[in-house]
């Protein structure tokens, strides 16, 4: 997998030379973080080229590095290819003053669910996204409850029934 | 007089079968069914828009078992989320455990032993054996069937029998530990085994005699909630239900963890992805993984009696006689009690088959003893989102089998 990981990042580096802001495959797993700008030009070409070939957007969740880091958030994704099976990490870095990202829906349907999932959860927008709503939650639910300040007994408002 | 206005080029004759050409006006109605209907064994509610009996659209909402396994995670020790992640599946609790553990060991770069490795193989089987199970026998009786669901429960209870033997509890087992296993296999663990595998492969052709060319069931089955090849590619639908579409997708094969790759074994797929392709694969899938148990049993027999754990003090305590007579051992079993083990610095990803699909664990440390980031990838959340796709223009009915073989699982769908 580490060797797939050099591969798919020459192949990142010669079409997007400055998109990639960083790239690491510690414990096997081939990661690269990008420039939100060009996310969705660059998971474009990631599902369409034929050496990469990331038919599957695995998964998509976000991270809350409260106190840790100076972007605050981070929006991660796992991509998998069942024609050359291998998988790649793909990160972007989201500030706290605009907690916002391009949506993948229009590249993966896969998508939609779990940015619905991050926005509940976490609070991030994902711009051009068909029904941003909440997934998991209740539209009534104030805040987002895997952000780091969020306390863990935090409670809500009881809510009656809808009209 | 009357027989003349029944003249069939008459005017009035002709107004009257002109009435019974035309559309009567009906409206859309909006159907609410659940989130706790019988014939839903899932916490979920549909919004059915229906023309007739006919669907129109499907919204799904999930999130009613949802109850904060991450923030959980994040607040307790690198074990304290192990029991958690029983919870996440509890048809198959055993794989939930182990996904978890097998990312925080990537992390920890623990390799376990091979005798714990074919343990994990083994419950693991075991585990899916009975989600399968399930998933068949609650289909059968979703569908007014209760013969086979009784057939396929007996052969879950014999399954469970086998996993209180083996771990200790039935349900939520909570076997598999970071570096190991709770305890190895008893010594008449391997004479009860054969003897429920008998008697499931029994149970199974009884089942599979009652059900599979049975013309109610296959009539309900053929043709409804097919998806295609490409849809399930582009929603990330992975197990059971990627494989009836034809793509030989599974993880144990092809990104062989454990010692998946010294058993032997076959990957049943369908050919149209309906629901009773779904069926088939996952019968099929009963009796494979009937072989890799019995195949990991045989190891097991030939390894014998001996260490089930890596001898690694980050995470297994030290032996009792050595807490109470040595200082540093008393040190040590003090810390890890109290505070837990240290997880190097870093993000992985792990993914296993579950038996529902990719079951991923992508877990972040910050170097402490409280896990960052705990984010389970749950197969039945997208495996359930192309539902609509599935069952739009379909009969209101073939909902219900559509639903049953997606399998979603409330407690891993919502977390």
């Amino acid at each position: 997998m580490s060797d797939f990981g050099s591969v798919s990042l020459r192949r990142l580096q010669d079409a997007f030379p400055d998109a990639l802001l960083g790239s690491h495959a510690d414990v096997g797993d081939a990661t690269v973080t990008l420039d939100p700008a060009q996310l969705v030009a660059v998971m474009r070409f990631l599902r369409d080229d034929e050496v990469t070939a990331f038919e599957m957007l695995m998964d998509l969740t976000a991270v809350d590095y409260l106190g840790k880091r100076e972007t605050r958030f981070e929006v991660v994704y796992h991509l998998y290819s069942v024609a050359r099976g291998h998988r790649l990490r793909v990160k972007v870095a989201v500030p706290e003053s605009a907690p916002e990202v391009a949506s993948l829906c229009p590249i993966w349907p896969a998508a939609n669910w779990m940015e619905r999932e991050v926005w509940d959860l976490y609070g991030i927008r994902f711009e051009g996204h068909p029904d941003l709503r909440r997934l998991l939650l209740y539209e009534e639910f104030e805040g987002h409850p895997l952000r780091k300040d969020y306390p863990k007994t935090g409670r809500q408002p009881l809510i009656g029934p809808r009209g | 007089m009357a027989s003349e206005t029944l003249q069939p080029g008459a005017p009035s004759v002709r107004a009257a079968a002109a009435d019974l050409e035309r559309d009567l006006h009906t409206d859309h109605q909006v159907l609410n069914m659940g989130p706790s209907h019988p014939a839903t064994h899932g916490t979920v509610k549909f919004l059915i828009e229906l023309d007739g009996e006919t669907i129109v659209d499907l919204d799904i909402q999930v999130g009613y078992l949802h109850r904060g396994f991450e923030k959980e995670c994040e607040s307790g020790s690198w074990y304290k989320a192990i029991p958690y992640t029983d919870r996440l599946n509890y048809n198959s609790a055993i794989l939930c455990n182990l996904g978890y553990c097998l990312a925080v060991e990537k992390l920890l770069q623990i390799e376990t032993p091979e005798r714990c490795q074919w343990l994990r193989v083994l419950a693991g089987e075991l585990s899916r054996i009975g989600d399968h199970l399930t998933r068949c026998g609650a289909a059968c009786l979703e569908l007014q069937a209760m013969t086979p669901f009784l057939y396929g429960i007996e052969a879950r209870e014999l399954n469970w029998d086998l996993q209180e033997q083996l771990c200790g509890a039935r349900v939520t087992s909570n076997y598999i530990r970071l570096g190991g296993v709770k305890h190895g296999m008893p010594e008449s663990f391997p004479t009860h085994f054969r003897k429920v595998v008998g008697s499931t492969r029994k149970l199974l052709a009884d089942f599979e005699k009652v059900v599979t060319r049975n013309r109610i069931f296959v009539d309900r089955l053929k043709g409804t909630g097919i998806i295609s090849r490409e849809e399930c590619l582009r929603y990330a639908v992975t197990g059971p239900m990627l494989r009836s579409a034809g793509v030989p997708l599974d993880l144990r094969k092809d990104e062989p963890y454990l010692v998946y790759d010294q058993v032997d074994f076959d990957v049943p797929i369908g050919e149209v992805g309906d629901n009773y392709d779904r069926y088939l694969v996952c019968v099929e899938e009963i009796h494979q993984s009937l072989r890799i148990a019995e195949q990991c049993v045989e190891r097991l027999e030939e390894l014998g009696a001996g260490p089930v754990d890596v001898a690694d003090a980050r995470v297994r305590w030290p032996a009792k006689g050595q807490v109470f007579n040595r200082m540093e051992e008393m040190i040590q079993q003090f810390k890890s009690v109290t505070e837990g083990p240290r997880v190097p610095e870093g993000e992985a990803y792990t993914a296993i088959e579950s038996a529902n699909g990719e079951l991923g664990f992508y877990v972040v440390s910050d170097g402490g003893p409280i896990p960052w980031k705990v984010r389970c990838r749950p197969p039945s959340l997208l495996n359930l989102q192309p539902m609509p796709g599935m069952v739009r223009g379909a009969m209101l009915p073939d909902l219900i089998p559509t639903f049953d073989f997606i399998n979603m699982i409330g407690g891993e769908c919502d977390r």
